[in-house]
């Protein structure tokens, strides 16, 4: 691994780490059941290179905005090592928003340069919303059939510079990424981090986890999200690890990228981390019932022996048939996102398998606490990473309060909004708006949100104000979105929900006529930024003198009707 | 070659026996996120199904953002 102490960016640490490691594999893309392309580092370094140089010519200058919306593929980690290299900011979206939302951030971000896949970017080009986008001077589509017209686009494949390109070095203060973590529809949140923060991350990161040549890491969540940027990317690049990319993500496929590639590390959101358990638990139910008992003694001698660490070795021994399910060589999953369930933790541990859990959040720079499998915890996120100050505020007499972060892998604010920072950091410190509070071994455990937003199983931040405009226009005198939790606050962070609060008309009754109206916005947001039911208020809601909705006094108001009886399931 | 109609009523089917329904109890329209309760991952088993059935790849990114059969069929129909 590189000493990155020494480092001043990314680009320099990535630049060195292509010299170093240019004979040993560096990603592998498969499709299906075919593996489509195998790179070195060196292959990775001749890829890039002339790409850069055409980023150059095109007038690419330091400090220029880059933005990349594609699947996880070789072409996004070359893209994003061309714009390092260039001394850009990359600002990777998420491909799974809708169209108009990519405009809306393209266009937040001030990106003068955009990459994506010809998939997505047929929707792009069909969308009204792309006018917006005035800033935008290059596009580049990748793997666009041969013979269509991309109009002002250009193919990915042919933009490549004549020249060698010219390094362009940054130093750590100076912005590396714009990382959206919310606020589609509502107030973009994007992060401005800086070279320092993933320089430090991935320094603790790694100090539990660690990558080496011939280590392969499977790559399934999105690389925009903070987790695979820093595990699916950085943190394997700079020691020389491989990366593995399937274009398919169908169940199938990935069980079979775990024996076919011997996969050593995964990150997964908790909702397929839970799907997996729910599959090995099925196969383990269906033995019979002498080999389910011999089975189960395994597993329990397993859990006892692994009690105040994992034993690799010997877990791959006794449990044979399982790892081999995985590759063999797996030595951990990390899960991140969202919450996960302490039972389902439990369950992969006592296989053998442990799961990296912890929490954070991309203001941090991803992860603030992991569990650091000494012993194994499954009831806690674990504890602060080296270099992480974390504090609860104001507690309550039970030690909950406002979980906060001082660190150097904290952001440096949001892109264009300084009164949204200046709440978010205070004094320094990053105010999370998560509840935990610290045990006797100086693990952290969370109890909910201070916030009004949910996080999905499948990692998913939802900000109640970045859905209500598909309700706008409702026929009804007002309406709110809430996290049902920020109303009612519950000690948990699994199974949040959004509901819809109407204030209808006076003498209006609510109609199926409504309802399916509601049904009806509702089908068009994506499936995990629905909203479950309804709540009914026949109050005026509380405004501000410029007529915004006092969210809060709301809230305190609605928290006096009875979660159960009041919400009205859609 | 199958009809739109054909393709809509062989996915309606097929997701009806894939997640054990009565046949006949899901429409075109219906949000399947919804009307079966399953999350994403369901539906990526469902599209494995639907593959094998029609003989075709339909990659990741065709199936982004869908989620009612019509349209579903007609993503398919465009493959056959």
């Amino acid at each position: 691994m590189l000493d990155l102490s020494k480092y001043q960016s990314i680009g320099t640490a990535l630049k060195d780490a292509l010299d170093q490691f240019a004979g040993e594999t560096c990603l592998i893309e498969a499709d299906r059941d075919r593996e489509k392309e195998r790179l070195t580092y060196r292959d990775f370094k001749e890829r890039a290179h002339p790409l850069a140089s055409a980023l150059q010519e095109a007038g690419f200058r330091a400090g220029d905005r880059a933005a990349i919306i594609m699947t996880n593929q070789s072409k996004w980690l070359i893209s994003a090592y061309a714009i390092f290299y260039c001394g850009g900011v990359l600002v990777p979206l998420d491909y799974k928003l809708t169209p108009d939302e990519q405009w809306q951030l393209l266009t937040h971000s001030g990106a003068s340069v955009l990459i994506t896949e010809y998939p997505i970017w047929r929707q792009l080009a069909a969308s009204r919303s792309r006018s917006a986008a005035t800033n935008l001077k290059t596009l580049l589509v990748t793997e666009a059939p041969p013979n269509v017209a991309l109009d002002d686009a250009r193919r990915w494949e042919e933009f490549r510079g004549s020249r060698e390109p010219n390094f362009v070095p940054r130093t750590r203060k100076d912005p590396a990424t714009i990382v959206y973590s919310s606020g589609t529809g509502g107030r973009p949140k994007g992060c401005v981090m800086t070279h320092e923060n993933y320089l430090e991350q991935c320094v603790a990161l790694t100090s539990l986890y660690p990558f080496a040549p011939g280590f392969r890491y499977l790559s399934i969540l999105p690389t925009n999200h903070a987790i695979d940027f820093m595990v699916g990317f950085f943190g394997p690049f700079i020691c020389g690890a491989t990366v593995v990319h399937l274009r398919t993500l169908r169940p199938e496929y990935v069980r079979e990228a775990f024996t076919k590639y011997k996969i050593t590390y995964v990150s997964l959101v908790p909702l397929v981390l839970k799907n997996l358990q729910k599959g090995l638990q099925a196969r383990f139910d269906a033995l019979p019932p002498g080999k389910r008992k011999i089975f189960n003694a395994l597993v329990s001698v397993n859990k006892a022996l692994t009690k105040g660490q994992p034993r690799l070795g010997l877990s791959r021994r006794l449990l044979k048939q399982v790892h081999e399910a995985f590759g063999g060589e797996l030595r951990a999953i990390i899960v991140g996102g969202a919450f996960t369930e302490p039972q389902t933790l439990q369950f992969f541990y006592d296989l053998g398998i442990p799961v990296a859990n912890g929490y954070g959040l991309t203001e941090a720079g991803t992860a603030i606490t992991v569990n650091d499998l000494h012993p194994f915890r499954s009831d806690t996120v674990g504890k602060p990473l080296p270099g992480m100050e974390v504090r609860i505020i104001d507690p309550s007499p039970d030690g909950i309060g406002e979980v906060s972060v001082r660190s150097k892998t904290v952001m440096s604010g949001y892109l264009n909004d300084p009164e949204l920072t200046a709440e978010t950091i205070v004094d320094g410190w990053l105010m999370t708006g998560d509840l935990g509070r610290f045990d006797s071994w100086g693990h952290l455990q969370l109890f909910g949100r201070k916030k009004n937003m949910i996080v999905t199983e499948e990692g998913k931040n939802i900000y109640p104000e970045d859905i209500e405009t598909v309700f706008e226009g409702l026929p009804v005198k007002e309406f709110c979105v809430f996290a049902a939790n920020y109303i009612w606050p519950q000690r948990s962070m699994v199974g949040e929900q959004l509901v819809l609060v109407l204030h209808p008309e006076p003498g209006q009754s609510f109609t199926d006529e409504l309802r399916r109206d509601i049904s009806f916005r509702n089908g068009r947001l994506l499936n995990y930024k629905r909203v479950h039911g309804i709540v009914l208020f026949d109050e005026d809601f509380p405004r501000t003198a410029s007529l915004k909705i006092k969210r809060n006094v709301l809230a305190e108001r609605l928290a006096q009707l009875d979660r159960a009886t009041s919400v009205l399931f859609l | 070659m199958r009809t739109i109609d054909q393709t809509t009523r062989e996915v309606l089917d097929l997701a009806s026996k894939h997640f054990q329904l009565p046949a006949g109890s899901l429409a075109p329209d219906d949000d399947f996120f919804k009307k079966l309760g399953i999350d994403s991952l369901q539906t990526l088993e469902l599209l494995s199904r639907l593959e094998n059935h029609f003989g075709i790849e339909l990659p990741d990114y065709e199936v982004q953002g869908v989620s009612d059969f019509r349209t579903l069929a007609s993503r398919i129909q465009s493959r056959l």
